[in-house]
């Protein structure tokens, strides 16, 4: 095992050991209710990383399979009965693999198209699939919503406590996937495809299939976020499951924090959803809060559109330069000689 | 057949007002390669401030693109200057997507502070009347609309071909460093482009208000329809740009009488999709390339 890899499984499993305290720590419901917020962002901001950050193809139709996966555990708790308390959990894996291949049909033909015109076909797709949420009213019941059973076996001071750590696995999860792909060929393929998808169609990348593969994965992690955030509110409604707002929440944590970096989206997600949800109450839900969420997605994109990541990463490399360059008798030295 | 004739005619009157918004915005895009996501957003803002002239100062909603049109010209050079031109690099287009969609929610938040998000409509006297024409109902205001839609798109069109500005703009299209060696100016082509498909929007929008009734959320809605538009049409071409709009707009009013009004908005979506499978660069578009 090289040190890189040692010190990234550290850094994960410290990480891990931080998440999980943290709700056997706090015990102020209205905490972990933030912390369940900011994972629930951090994996949807992983997962939106996993495919457009690796890619460069900026998706925005990501929340659109958010809801997908939030509206596919509702039905299912209206007619298949998945059961109640901790069972529900077990069918995500079958939410989210189920929704990724449904979803791939139309993947395949957004991605026929090129980088501008696929970020305008996903951003139709969310409205699309907002739409049909809302017309499909013997499967969805329309603007009026689902209703999900309440669980009843939680308690109700640690009511949110499950609902989090589920966050915390899906966030996990995503980290865990990255990493693997950076690691491995489909990293390099969708790297080359980011730099120069022609010169990589003609060196023989296979391009649609590495493609494809990014996204499926992205969006089975997306649609198990959904899951959760449905069982946790236990109400859902077209608007709010298949949220711009959400989606352009998701992309301005991945940028904040570094696009086609490993922890940069999460980051992203705790930094912005603390203050995110600070500034709500605050301002209370009123108008306001938009301006000032525009404010910020302004301020990041044009003062720091590289992310905190790479920004850090170059500190730290200018840092070390410098230090060895004070130290540095050996080139000194070398450049004597010469 | 008389039912379908009737939702044929409303739905060219309504696609010419689109084909109006979508013209900014494509020919934003072929210059700057910037999608301007604000354009819907920018839309409702132009309905806002008609819709004020017209309760306080009983101003006529058309009269009122004479004031309206110029105002948002110079916001639209304010917001290429301060958001769009300091973004650099080769994400430049894709960052100038989330640039402009932060401003739509910006403008989006302004509109509910100042004018709450009720539902409102410019109605003018005439707002109900329309015209027996050999057995089909046509509203006087989508005509009206339709034609101030057609006059400004003329003048565009003119502007465009007949002026020393207009070549500059074309040779910035088609060939950006060619354009910038041979003297065009092209920091200057940019920002003046964008103060005019704003410009555009604002026309659009102080009509908008007479034909819909419209709150701050509105441009959402508009603005997923004038994407679909312009990508339909190909992006970056004008005239494709104009064909989709007008053929959205049929295809929305047959649908709506023929099928459902609710499957309407949805059955564009489905004719797009359709279309991307077999021609991917849109009806008049290029094949973009990665670059």
């Amino acid at each position: 095992m090289s040190r890189g890899t040692a010190a990234g499984l550290a850094r994960g499993a410290a990480f891990a050991a931080i998440g999980i305290a943290f709700p056997f720590v706090v015990h102020a419901a209205w905490i972990v209710n933030i912390g369940v917020l900011t994972l629930m962002y951090a994996a949807l901001a992983t997962a939106w990383n996993l495919f457009s950050g690796y890619t460069g193809y900026i998706s925005l139709g990501q929340v659109a399979f958010f809801g997908l996966g939030a509206y596919t555990l509702a039905v299912a708790f209206e007619h298949f009965g998945i059961g109640s308390g901790y069972n529900p959990f077990w069918a995500l894996p079958l939410v989210g693999a189920g929704v990724a291949f449904a979803s791939l049909p139309v993947a395949w033909i957004a991605l026929r198209t090129r980088h501008m015109t696929f970020a305008i076909v996903t951003l139709t797709l969310l409205f699309v699939v907002q739409q049909l949420a809302f017309n499909l009213h013997s499967v969805t019941h329309g603007s009026s919503g689902l209703m999900l059973p309440t669980p009843t076996t939680f308690g109700i001071d640690t009511y949110d406590r499950p609902f989090y750590l589920a966050m915390l696995g899906l966030v996990l999860l995503g980290l865990g996937l990255c990493w693997l792909v950076l690691r491995s060929k489909l990293g390099l393929m969708l790297l080359a495809i980011r730099e120069d998808e022609e010169k990589a169609r003609g060196l023989g990348v296979r391009v649609t299939g590495a493609k494809l593969i990014a996204w499926w994965l992205s969006i089975a992690l997306t649609a198990m976020v959904g899951g959760v955030w449905a069982y946790y509110l236990t109400f859902i409604y077209p608007e709010s499951s298949v949220d711009p707002l959400v989606m352009i929440g998701a992309v301005l944590m991945t940028f904040l924090g570094g696009r086609g970096t490993l922890w940069g989206p999460t980051i992203g997600a705790l930094v912005l959803v603390p203050a995110q949800q600070y500034t709500l109450t605050r301002l209370g839900a009123s108008e306001w809060y938009l301006v000032a969420y525009a404010a910020v997605f302004v301020v990041v994109l044009l003062l720091l559109p590289r992310g905190i990541v790479p920004s850090l990463r170059d500190l730290v490399v200018r840092l070390r330069e410098r230090r060895r360059t004070r130290r540095g008798p050996v080139i000194r030295r070398e450049a004597a000689a010469r | 057949m008389h039912e379908i004739v009737q939702a044929l005619i409303l739905g060219v009157l309504t696609g010419g007002v689109y084909a109006l918004m979508a013209s900014g915005l494509t020919l934003v895009f072929g210059i700057m390669r910037v999608i301007n996501v604000a354009q819907g957003a920018l839309v409702i803002l132009a309905a806002y401030l008609s819709y004020a002239l017209f309760s306080h100062l009983h101003i006529d909603p058309f009269l009122s693109i004479l004031f309206i049109t110029p105002a948002m010209f110079v916001l639209g050079v304010v917001v290429q200057l301060v958001f769009v031109r300091s973004l650099r690099g080769p994400d430049a287009s894709e960052l100038s997507l989330l640039v402009t969609w932060a401003l739509a929610l910006g403008i989006e938040g302004v509109l509910s502070v100042v004018f709450k998000t009720t539902y409102r409509a410019t109605n003018p006297s005439y707002a109900d009347r329309s015209w027996d024409i050999f057995g089909y109902q046509v509203s006087v205001v989508r005509v009206l609309a339709f034609c101030a839609s057609a006059v400004l798109l003329g003048l565009l069109s003119l502007l465009l071909t007949r002026t020393r500005f207009g070549r500059s703009v074309r040779a910035t299209v088609q060939n950006p460093t060619a354009a910038t060696l041979l003297g065009v100016d092209a920091d200057r082509v940019r920002t003046l482009s964008f103060g005019l498909g704003v410009s555009m929007a604002a026309a659009a929008g102080a009509v908008y208000g007479v034909l819909y009734p419209f709150n701050p959320g509105s441009h959402y809605d508009l603005i997923s329809r004038l994407l679909s538009i312009v990508v339909l049409g190909g992006l970056g071409s004008l005239g494709g740009a104009v064909v989709a709009a007008l053929a959205m707009g049929a295809i929305e009013a047959v649908v709506a009488v023929e099928i459902s009004p609710t499957w309407a908005a949805f059955s564009f979506f489905v004719v797009l999709i359709v279309f991307l499978l077999v021609r991917p660069q849109g009806i008049f578009g290029l094949r973009e390339r990665t670059l």
